[in-house]
C-alpha cells in the first residue's frame, strides 16, 4: 500500500552549541547544575535587562554555514518570536526570522546503491533556548511546576532542510551527516539524550508522479536516530492508511511517544500560534564582512569528507576502514595521532578498529577515555615492526597495558616477552619437538602436511610464545622435509 | 536654607569649601520632600536611609579631596530606573512590590560619581502618557498650579526639579516624555541622541525610541548631568561608542551666525496663541543674539504621530510580555490554570492605557497586518529621519514649540486618548529620527504657566543644543523663576 506513495521529508534540527557562555549574557552553559544557579538579569528576563550577542555564537554559525555550503549573509537580523510560556522569561524568544545568518546550503548523503544525493539546506539561524519546567513529584510539591532557567538563553542553531528526503533512511543519513559535521566543528557535543541535537520532522506523502506536495504533519522533538526513523515510519503508515481509507491528512503538529511507538496530535493548524515576529530593537543588525568569513574559513577544522579522501588516497586505507575511522571525530583524531608517530597506517587502523575498540566497548568507554594513549599503542606496534615481539605477544602486551597503564617496552622487559630470534635456540626446541612426536613426524612425512601447524604450535608453546613464528615455521618445514643426520 | 535654588556648580563649590555638608543638604531636601510630597505626589519612594548613607560617603570623599562635581549632590530618578535594593514600580500596580536586584547603567554612573539619590519619582505607567495621570499611584501635581498636569510621562522628574525637591533628576523620553513635562513645569529637559545614554536597567517601553536624559534647573546643570551619564555601555548593544565631549566646556562663546531652522509644518494655524507668542519672542531673542533664522521643511511631519503609535505600541506589546506573574511582580492565581493566571495577573496589574497600547501593538504586529502597519510605519520613520537630515544640511538646529498648549487641567483629556496623544505632536519626530532635542523655559502663559521651546539638533550634537540654550539663558530669566508650590524655600 505504501508503495503507491512517495514520501517527502524536510527536517529542522536544533543544534545546541557548546559555547562557554550563553548567547546574550555571560552566564555559564554548563549542564546539570543546581536549578537557576546560572542566571542573571538578562537570562531571567528582568525588567531593564538587555541582550548582548556572544561573538563565539556568530563564529560557530558561520563555521556551520561554511561546512554546509551555505551563503553567509553580510547583514542579518535578530527577531522576536512572541508567545507566553513559563519557561520563556521575556515572553518572547530572540531568534532570526527574515535575514538569517546562513542560507542556500547543501549536504551530500549516500543513498541506496552507494550513490550520492544532494539535500538542500534552506537556512541556518541563531536563537536562544528556553528554560525547563519541572513538575513536582513529591507529596508537598505535587501539582506545582517549577521553572529552571539555567538553560534559558543558551545558544542554538536551527538548521532547516529543503523537503528533499524521500525515505526515513535518507532522513537518518542526512541527520547523521549533519551530526558528524557539528561535532567535527566543535560547535555541538552531539549528545542526543541531553537534547544537544534535537529534530523536528515534516513528513508528507503524495501519490507517485504527483507534483504538488501532500499536506504535512510536523513531528516534534525527537531525540534519537532510532526514534526519528520509527516516528517517520509510523507517520508514513498513518498518512497512507488515512488516504487509502479515503480520508485527508490535516496539517498539524504531532508528538511521538518513544515508549509506545505512536504519535498523537498536539495542535492543529488553526491552533497554530501567531508569533508576531518583528526585528528585535535591542539588537543591532549583524554585519559580517568577507574578511571575517575568510578568517573563519581558514581555521575550519578538517571535515569528515576530506578526511575520508585523505585516509583512502594518502594512507591507502580500505573504504570501509576509512569510513569507520572518520565516523567519530575522536577516533579519527586518535588514529591521526598514531599515524603521526608510526607510519604504518594500516596496522594503526587495524589495532584501533580491533583490539582497542573491542576493549573500549567491553568497558563502555569512549576513545577519549582510553587508558591506552596513541603513544602507548604505537609503542606496541613499533616492537612488532622491529620483530621484538610477535603479533600474538603484542595482544598480550596490550592487555597488560590496558590493566596497568605501563609502556610497551617495560611490559616486554618485565615479563620477558622479547621474541627469540636466535636460530640456535629455536633449532633446539624444534629438534626437541620432532624428537618427542615421532608419530606425527611420520604422518607428516607421509603427506599430512597440515600437521605443520601442530609442530609450530608446540614450539611456540614451549618458547612461551616468544619464538619468532616465521623462523619456527621455516625451520620446522626444513627439518621435517629431510631426516636429520643421525635420525633413525 | 536657600541652597535649594542654587545650581549644581554653585552647590558643589559650597560642598568643596565646607560651607555645607552633603548630609546637611540631603537632610534639608528630605525634610522639604516630607513636607511637600503629600500635596504634589511627586515621589513614589523616598530613600531616606540610603540617601543619608550616600551623603555621608560623599562627605568623606569630599574631605579626601576626591570629589566629582556631582559628589554629594541630591538627585532623584524617574521610577523607571532600576536602582539596586530600591522598589521600582514603573508607575504600575504590576511592579508595586518589585525590588530592583541590580543598578541601571545610568544610576551606576551617578553612584560612581558620588551623587546622592533621594528616591523614585512618579510617572505615567510604563512611561505611557503625557500627563502623569496614567500613574497607578495617582498623578503628580504641577508645582506652578496644582490643578494642572505636570505633563508626562516623566512628570515626577520635571515637577521634582520645578518644586526644588531635587537638584536634578533623570527621566526617559520615548515620544516627548522628558521635553513635554519639562515645558509644562518650567525646567530644562534633554532627550539625547538614541544611543548616547545606555538603556541598560531602564524598564523598556519602546526600545527603538526610549532614551534616558537629564531634567534640570539650568542648561549648565543639564550639561553636567549629561556628561555623567552619557557614553558607550557594553551592556546595551544600541549604545554608540563615540567620544563624549566635555559638555560644560562648550557653553562659552556667542552664537552669532548660528543657523536656526523653523520648520513651516510646525507653525500652522491653530497653534495656541500663547505658545505662539512665546515662540515668537524666543525667535526675536535668538535674532538679537546674532542667530540667523531659516525656514525649513519637514514634509512628513503629519505622519509622525500615527507612525509613532504603531512602532511604540508594537514594541511595547512585546516588551511588556515579561510581566506575566511567573517570576516577579503581581500574580493573581485563583487556581484556574496557567492561562487564567496570566490573564488575571495582567488584567489586575496593568492600567487602561497600558492595556490599550498592548492591544494596539499586538494588532499592528499580527500576521496579515504586519506589512500594512508595522512595516509601513518603519518606512515612514525612515522618511521622517531623512527629513531631518536634509534640514540639517541647511541649519545647525531646529526651533519649535514643545507642546501645543501649556499644562492643561487634570482630568481634561483623560477620556480622550487621541487628544492626549496629540500633546506629543512636536516632540515625537525627534524620537523617530533618533536625534537629540532639548526643551528649555521660554516664557509663561497669562495664567502663569511655563511654556518651553524645543531645540532639535543633529545626531550626537547635544553640545550645540546646550551651547545655544545656554546663550539664551544668559539673556533671559525664565529658567530661574520659582514655582509657587515649591518645596524649597527661596
Amino acid at each position: 500500500m505504501r508503495d503507491k506513495y512517495e514520501v517527502v521529508i524536510g527536517l529542522e534540527v536544533h543544534v545546541q552549541m557548546t559555547t562557554r557562555t550563553k548567547i546574550f549574557c555571560g552566564c555559564s552553559t554548563t549542564f546539570g547544575n543546581e536549578p537557576n544557579s546560572q542566571t542573571c538579569p538578562v537570562c531571567l528576563g528582568l525588567p531593564g535587562a538587555l541582550p548582548v550577542l556572544n561573538k563565539q555564537v556568530v563564529e560557530n554559525a558561520i563555521m556551520t554555514g561554511l561546512a554546509t555550503n551555505c551563503k553567509i549573509a553580510p547583514r542579518s537580523l535578530f527577531a522576536r518570536k512572541n508567545y507566553f510560556y513559563p519557561d520563556l522569561p521575556k515572553g518572547y524568544q530572540i531568534s532570526q526570522f527574515e535575514l538569517p545568518i546562513c542560507e542556500q546550503g547543501w549536504l551530500d548523503i549516500e543513498v541506496e546503491g552507494g550513490k550520492q544525493k544532494r539535500i538542500g539546506i534552506t537556512r541556518i539561524h541563531m536563537e536562544e533556548d528556553a528554560g525547563k519546567l519541572l513538575h513536582g513529584d513529591t507529596p508537598e510539591s505535587s501539582g506545582n511546576s517549577f521553572v529552571d532557567l539555567n538553560r534559558a538563553c543558551t545558544p542554538l542553531l536551527e538548521v532547516v532542510s529543503e523537503p528533499d528526503m524521500r525515505s526515513s533512511d535518507e532522513a537518518i543519513a542526512y541527520l547523521k551527516k549533519l551530526h558528524q559535521i557539528v561535532i567535527y566543528l566543535g560547535v555541538c557535543d552531539g549528545n542526543l539524550e541531553e537534547g544537544s541535537f534535537r529534530c523536528d520532522a515534516n513528513v508528507s506523502i503524495r501519490p507517485r508522479g504527483q507534483k504538488e506536495l501532500g499536506t504535512r504533519a510536523e513531528l516534534k522533538n525527537i531525540n534519537s536516530f532510532r526514534f526519528i526513523k520509527q516516528a517517520i515510519e509510523y507517520e508514513i503508515d498513518r498518512q497512507a492508511e488515512l488516504l487509502e481509507d479515503g480520508g485527508k491528512v490535516i496539517q498539524e503538529t504531532r508528538l511521538f511517544d518513544s515508549n509506545t511507538g505512536v504519535s498523537r496530535s498536539m495542535r492543529g493548524k488553526e491552533e497554530a500560534h501567531d508569533y508576531r515576529y518583528f526585528p528585535d530593537p535591542d539588537l543591532v543588525p549583524l554585519v559580517i564582512d568577507e574578511t571575517w568569513i575568510e578568517a573563519i574559513r581558514t581555521e575550519l577544522p578538517e571535515l569528515p569528507e576530506s578526511k575520508y579522501r585523505r585516509y583512502t588516497e594518502t594512507f591507502g586505507l580500505q573504504a570501509y576502514d576509512a569510513s569507520v575511522l572518520i565516523a567519530e571525530k575522536a577516533v579519527a583524531e586518535y588514529f591521526e595521532a598514531c599515524v603521526a608517530l608510526f607510519d604504518d597506517a594500516k596496522s594503526c587502523a587495524n589495532w584501533i578498529m580491533g583490539e582497542l575498540s573491542r576493549r573500549l566497548n567491553d568497558n563502555g568507554l569512549t576513545i577519549a577515555h582510553s587508558p591506552v594513549t596513541p603513544e602507548m599503542l604505537v609503542g606496541i606496534l613499533q616492537r612488532v615492526a622491529d620483530n621484538t615481539i610477535s603479533g600474538n605477544i603484542a595482544k598480550k602486551v596490550f592487555e597488560t597495558m590496558w590493566q596497568s597503564g605501563q609502556e610497551a617496552d617495560i611490559i616486554i622487559e618485565e615479563q620477558g616477552l622479547k621474541q627469540v630470534t636466535d636460530s640456535g635456540a629455536i633449532e633446539k626446541i624444534v629438534d626437541a619437538v620432532i624428537a618427542a612426536n615421532p608419530e606425527q613426524v611420520a604422518d607428516y612425512r607421509a603427506g599430512k602436511e597440515k600437521l605443520i601447524g601442530f609442530f609450530v604450535g608446540k614450539v611456540m608453546q614451549q618458547s612461551k610464545g616468544k619464538a619468532n613464528p616465521g623462523m619456527v615455521n621455516e625451520l620446522m618445514k626444513k627439518k621435517l622435509a629431510f631426516p636429520l643426520y643421525g635420525e633413525k | 536654607m536657600s541652597s535649594t535654588s542654587l545650581t549644581i556648580r554653585a552647590l558643589h563649590d559650597k560642598l568643596i569649601s565646607s560651607e555645607i555638608t552633603s548630609r546637611q543638604l540631603t537632610e534639608s531636601f528630605l525634610q522639604e520632600i516630607g513636607a511637600t510630597n503629600d500635596a504634589l505626589n511627586i515621589y513614589l519612594t523616598i530613600c531616606r536611609d540610603e540617601a543619608l548613607a550616600m551623603a555621608d560617603a560623599a562627605d568623606r570623599r569630599i574631605e579626601k579631596g576626591d570629589a566629582d562635581i556631582l559628589t554629594g549632590i541630591p538627585l532623584a530618578l524617574k521610577d523607571i530606573f532600576l536602582s539596586e535594593g530600591v522598589r521600582t514600580t514603573c508607575g504600575s500596580q504590576i511592579l508595586e512590590n518589585f525590588i530592583a536586584p541590580y543598578d541601571s547603567t545610568a544610576v551606576a554612573r551617578l553612584k560612581e560619581r558620588g551623587a546622592v539619590l533621594l528616591g523614585k519619582l512618579n510617572m505615567d505607567e510604563f512611561a505611557m502618557g503625557s500627563s502623569n495621570e496614567n500613574s497607578a499611584f495617582g498623578a503628580a501635581r504641577n508645582p506652578w498650579d496644582t490643578s494642572c498636569v505636570t505633563g508626562g510621562s516623566s512628570g515626577g522628574s520635571a515637577a521634582a526639579v520645578a518644586a526644588r525637591m531635587a537638584m536634578a533628576t533623570l527621566g526617559t523620553d520615548t515620544g516627548g516624555s522628558i521635553r513635554q513635562p519639562a515645558s509644562h513645569c518650567g525646567v530644562v529637559g534633554l532627550k539625547p541622541t538614541y544611543g548616547r545614554v545606555s538603556r541598560y536597567g531602564v524598564i523598556a517601553y519602546a526600545s527603538s525610541l526610549d532614551q534616558v536624559g537629564p531634567m534640570t534647573r539650568s542648561v549648565e546643570d543639564c550639561a553636567i548631568m549629561l556628561g555623567a551619564i552619557a557614553g558607550y555601555d557594553p551592556l546595551d548593544s544600541t549604545s554608540i561608542d563615540t567620544l563624549v565631549p566635555d559638555y560644560c566646556a562648550g557653553l562659552i562663546g556667542d552664537i552669532k551666525g548660528v543657523r536656526i531652522g523653523l520648520p513651516k509644518e510646525y507653525f500652522v494655524d491653530g497653534l495656541d496663541p500663547e505658545v505662539k507668542r512665546v515662540i515668537d519672542a524666543t525667535i526675536a531673542t535668538y535674532t538679537d543674539l546674532g542667530a540667523q533664522m531659516v525656514e525649513v521643511s519637514l514634509p512628513h511631519t503629519d505622519y509622525a504621530v500615527a507612525c509613532y503609535y504603531l512602532i511604540a505600541t508594537a514594541e511595547a506589546s512585546s516588551n511588556l510580555a515579561r510581566y506575566d506573574g511567573v517570576r516577579f511582580g503581581k500574580r493573581v492565581d485563583k487556581g484556574d490554570g496557567l492561562i487564567e493566571m496570566y490573564r488575571q495577573s495582567r488584567a489586575a496589574g496593568f492600567g487602561a492605557e497600558v492595556k490599550r497600547r498592548i492591544m494596539l501593538g499586538t494588532y499592528a504586529l499580527s500576521s496579515g497586518y504586519y506589512d500594512a502597519y508595522y512595516l509601513k510605519a518603519q518606512k515612514v520613520r525612515t522618511l521622517i529621519r531623512q527629513d531631518f537630515l536634509a534640514a540639517f544640511e541647511k541649519v545647525d538646529v531646529i526651533l519649535t514649540p514643545v507642546a501645543p498648549t501649556p499644562a492643561f487641567p487634570l482630568g481634561e483629556k483623560t477620556n480622550d486618548p487621541l487628544q492626549m496623544y496629540l500633546s506629543d505632536i512636536f516632540t515625537i519626530p525627534a524620537n523617530l529620527a533618533g536625534t537629540c532635542a532639548m526643551s528649555l523655559p521660554a516664557g509663561f502663559s497669562d495664567a502663569g504657566l511655563p511654556i518651553g521651546q524645543q531645540l532639535i539638533g543633529k545626531p550626537f550634537a547635544e553640545a550645540s543644543l546646550l551651547k545655544i540654550g545656554h546663550a539664551f539663558e544668559q539673556v533671559t530669566d525664565w529658567h530661574s523663576r520659582q514655582a509657587p508650590n515649591c518645596g524649597g524655600t527661596i
